[in-house]
């Protein structure tokens, strides 16, 4: 036996080593290392981790847990193609029930499974990126969109004839989704005309005007625009790249997060598919602006789809003088970027959580202080920024501070891409300026008759029609663009339950407060949703909810309490069955025939001792 | 008027909350002074006679006598308080929640590596009450009014929080009395 597995061992043994010297054996490149040994072997088995944690000096349980954590490495073997079925509240809307179960019934297994040929892997996953778009699945790297019942089938029996994912793409979306290095299915679906970031590229205007300042008028330039972070904090653009410019350090750094994983939002996927230059000019001005000479796109995983395409577009970029050494000819600037992928984890959307990806562990969050600016990647000062506010940047550049803040308000300058989603009838991406009320907002996507609007994802709010006439921006209803609507019949604690099943899912589980408080969270809305709750469990979301916000470690656990707090304070009436007084002070919740089940099938087993006994105790 | 009254008791705990309970020593003669004691395994009462003021859960819930036992509590008690981790979360006794209790049962009576069981039975009297799916936590199964975390409570804790509830004042501890690292 032991020679029939030895020449396996030693041909896993030699690729993995060679996949290992091809990220130069550094221990900070182990996720690509993964990734890589992933996709070899559709696995990253107990062999594999012992040679990559020999071959990076890491401890093996470095690797282990690195394989362990994020969602797109598994120990086990997985099929040749992967179905990773979206499973987000909005495509729950449409039809994701229907879809499973057709997928669950041609492949015969469960979630989670492979087939027994091997070929095929069933998962369900967060959020893709395609709520304008749902249902939608991933099948390896291909993204397939409005799935139904009909099309999961002919999908499943597509793919056992010909196991080509990418055969599954009958026609191409418009735009750069028809390039020959995207060809996918995905659509744009921009509903508004351009104003400042979806309107047309000036490939190097924005690099050479930036180069025509000093790096402190650059910063300048961008406090005078009132520039804020678009991934949804809203922190000074301009004053984070001051305290990174002025941190100590050698080599500085600047990360672009498009790991935009907060559940229905998907306007980055327009900017990296349509702009992708502007994204990149921004990092490079970025850049200067701050000293740095390294860039890196942080690109969730779902969105691999683009990877060639972006790598192409950076290599034109190093082609014509706008990336590499000697930028536009000036010989004191040089900047390069790469793409970093990420490997399933929302987490990772959180700045010190993303950089301790980049940096190849586990995307876990980071104590701060000491905050990025001063001790980020690799312990350089780091500026992480998001790519709206990138795209931002060089805009400001293009066309100056007045030309952008012209659009806005007083504290939240300029326009804000929307990913609107759910029930309406124009899904897509919204530019609008800030300060739009969100009902301009649903006129325009057609959903007049929402009852509940979820504003920012479910770390953000729900809101109902009395609060309609706020407006989109930093000091009201804040968002980092994500807008799902719930029209006339939805059950919003459906909806709230489903959000908190998503925290529950993705908590890194470092911390107690977040990684038990989720799950306490959920078992208690589904006892509100069951009918089984009690005075009681109002008083407990709220110690739960100030404690979880108080207490967690990073912004997950901060904000995952959100979605009860802004439902029991905007829809009260949810949670009016939880008003029932048991005078008893019985929990309704506990069933004792029901968790005597077990014990009775046992004791059932043996006729003689269940009917010969004077009874249960007294 | 009458002293109020107190009972305790432990469900699925080691009964070691009670121990620490009596560590507060000569103040017991204080406390006897406050109260008197309805049902507790410390006097040995079987049921509760009468309404109690506070009653004091030591460990969850792991067998429908627990739930019985714990249910009594909660009639007859003002005010209930979980004592100790295994009355606030399940402790120790839920970590069998992980694994179906069939399995459970077969390790710990046939297949354990310390057990001689010729027969192979699991042991099935009726006198023996049917054991719960999971550990449950007190509060899981009935209302609970406090929780005093501690593995066990210290004696100083639980004397704290007996004078504030007796004295109808907030059950206020410092950092000190509840810190246990």
């Amino acid at each position: 036996m032991r020679a029939e597995i030895h020449p396996m061992s030693t041909l896993l043994d030699s690729a993995v080593r060679k996949i290992c010297k091809s990220f130069d054996n550094d221990p900070t490149r182990l996720l690509d290392v993964a990734r890589a040994v992933q996709e070899k072997y559709r696995c990253v088995s107990d062999e594999a981790v012992d040679v990559i944690a020999q071959v990076l000096h890491l401890p093996r349980v470095t690797v282990e847990s690195l394989v362990s954590f994020y969602a797109f490495l598994s120990r086990e073997k997985q099929g040749r193609v992967i179905i990773r079925l979206c499973d987000d509240v909005i495509d729950r809307m449409h039809g994701y029930d229907r879809v499973l179960a057709v997928f669950r019934e041609e492949l015969g297994i469960e979630v989670g499974e492979t087939t027994s040929d091997g070929n095929i892997t069933l998962e369900r996953t967060a959020c893709i990126g395609m709520s304008d778009q749902a249902p939608a699945a991933l099948i390896n790297d291909v993204v397939v969109t409005r799935l139904n019942s009909d099309r999961a089938r002919e999908i499943v029996r597509e793919l056992r004839e010909h196991m080509d994912p990418n055969r599954l793409v009958r026609t191409y979306g418009r735009g750069n989704n028809a390039h020959d290095l995207v060809r996918s299915m995905v659509h744009n679906n921009i509903q508004t005309e351009p104003l400042v970031l979806l309107s047309a590229i000036n490939r190097c205007g924005a690099i050479r005007k930036a180069l025509s300042l000093r790096p402190v008028e650059v910063i300048r330039a961008v406090k005078a625009a009132r520039l804020r972070g678009r991934g949804g904090a809203g922190f000074p653009c301009g004053m984070k790249w001051e305290f990174t410019r002025a941190a100590d350090g050698e080599q500085k750094v600047v990360i672009c997060n498009a790991d935009e994983g907060e559940p229905g939002t998907f306007k980055d996927r327009i900017l990296l598919t349509e702009y992708p230059d502007r994204v990149f000019a921004g990092m490079t001005i970025a850049g200067y602006a701050i000293g740095a000479q390294e860039g890196i796109l942080y690109l969730r995983a779902e969105y691999a789809y683009l990877r060639a395409f972006l790598e192409d577009v950076l290599q034109k970029r190093r082609e014509d003088g706008l990336l590499g050494d000697g930028i536009l000819g000036r010989d004191d600037v040089s900047f390069d970027i790469r793409i970093q992928m990420g490997a399933g984890a929302y987490v990772c959307g959180e700045e010190t959580a993303l950089i301790s990806s980049c940096e190849g562990t586990r995307g876990d969050p980071k104590n701060r202080p000491p905050f990025p600016a001063q001790h980020g990647y690799l312990g350089r000062p780091t500026s992480v920024n998001n790519v709206e506010t990138l795209c931002c940047v060089t805009k400001i550049m293009e066309e100056g501070a007045a030309a952008f803040s012209q659009y806005g308000t007083k504290q939240s300058s300029g326009t804000k891409l929307l990913s609107i989603s759910g029930d309406c009838r124009r899904p897509g991406v919204y530019e609008l300026p800030f300060g739009t009320t969100l009902r301009e907002v649903l006129a325009l996507c057609d959903a007049d008759d929402a009852i509940a609007v979820q504003v920012g994802g479910p770390s953000g709010q729900m809101v109902g029609p009395e609060h309609y006439d706020r407006q989109i921006c930093f000091d009201d209803l804040a968002t980092g663009g994500s807008i799902m609507t719930f029209g006339p019949g939805r059950d919003l604690l459906e909806v709230v339950s489903g959000f908190l099943e998503f925290f529950e899912d993705e908590s890194c589980g470092y911390c107690t407060p977040c990684r038990v408080g989720t799950v306490l969270l959920k078992e208690a809305v589904d006892r509100v949703r069951a009918d089984l709750c009690e005075p009681l469990d109002i008083e407990r979301f709220e110690e739960m909810g100030t404690m979880m916000k108080a207490m967690s470690r990073c912004g997950l656990g901060q904000t995952a309490p959100n979605p009860v707090l802004s439902t029991l304070e905007n829809f009260p009436a949810l949670y009016a069955g939880c008003n029932k007084v048991d005078s008893d002070g019985y929990r309704r919740s506990f069933d004792l025939e029901a968790s005597l089940s077990e014990a009775r099938a046992i004791r059932g087993g043996h006729p003689e001792a269940a009917t010969n006994g004077k009874g249960g105790p007294q | 008027m009458a002293k109020p009254r107190i009972a305790t008791t432990s469900l699925c705990g080691c009964f070691g909350c009670h121990m620490s309970l009596l560590d507060i020593d000569e103040r017991i003669l204080a406390l006897a002074e406050l109260v008197d004691f309805d049902r507790s395994p410390i006097d040995d009462i079987k049921h509760i006679s009468q309404r109690c003021r506070v009653g004091l859960i030591e460990g969850g819930c792991a067998n429908e006598e627990n739930v019985e036992v714990l249910r009594e509590f909660r009639r007859n008690c003002d005010i209930l308080v979980s004592v100790g981790d295994c009355a606030t979360t399940g402790g120790l006794p839920a970590l069998r929640n992980l694994v179906p209790l069939q399995e459970c049962l077969e390790e710990a009576y046939v297949h354990g590596p310390s057990v001689h069981n010729p027969s192979g039975e699991i042991p099935n009297d009726p006198e023996i009450p049917l054991l719960l799916n999971k550990v449950y936590p007190a509060h899981e199964v009935v209302k609970v009014d406090y929780h005093l975390p501690g593995c066990p409570p210290s004696a100083d804790t639980l004397w704290a929080a007996l004078n504030a509830l007796l004295a109808d004042e907030p059950v206020q501890l410092p950092y000190e009395l509840i810190k246990y690292d």
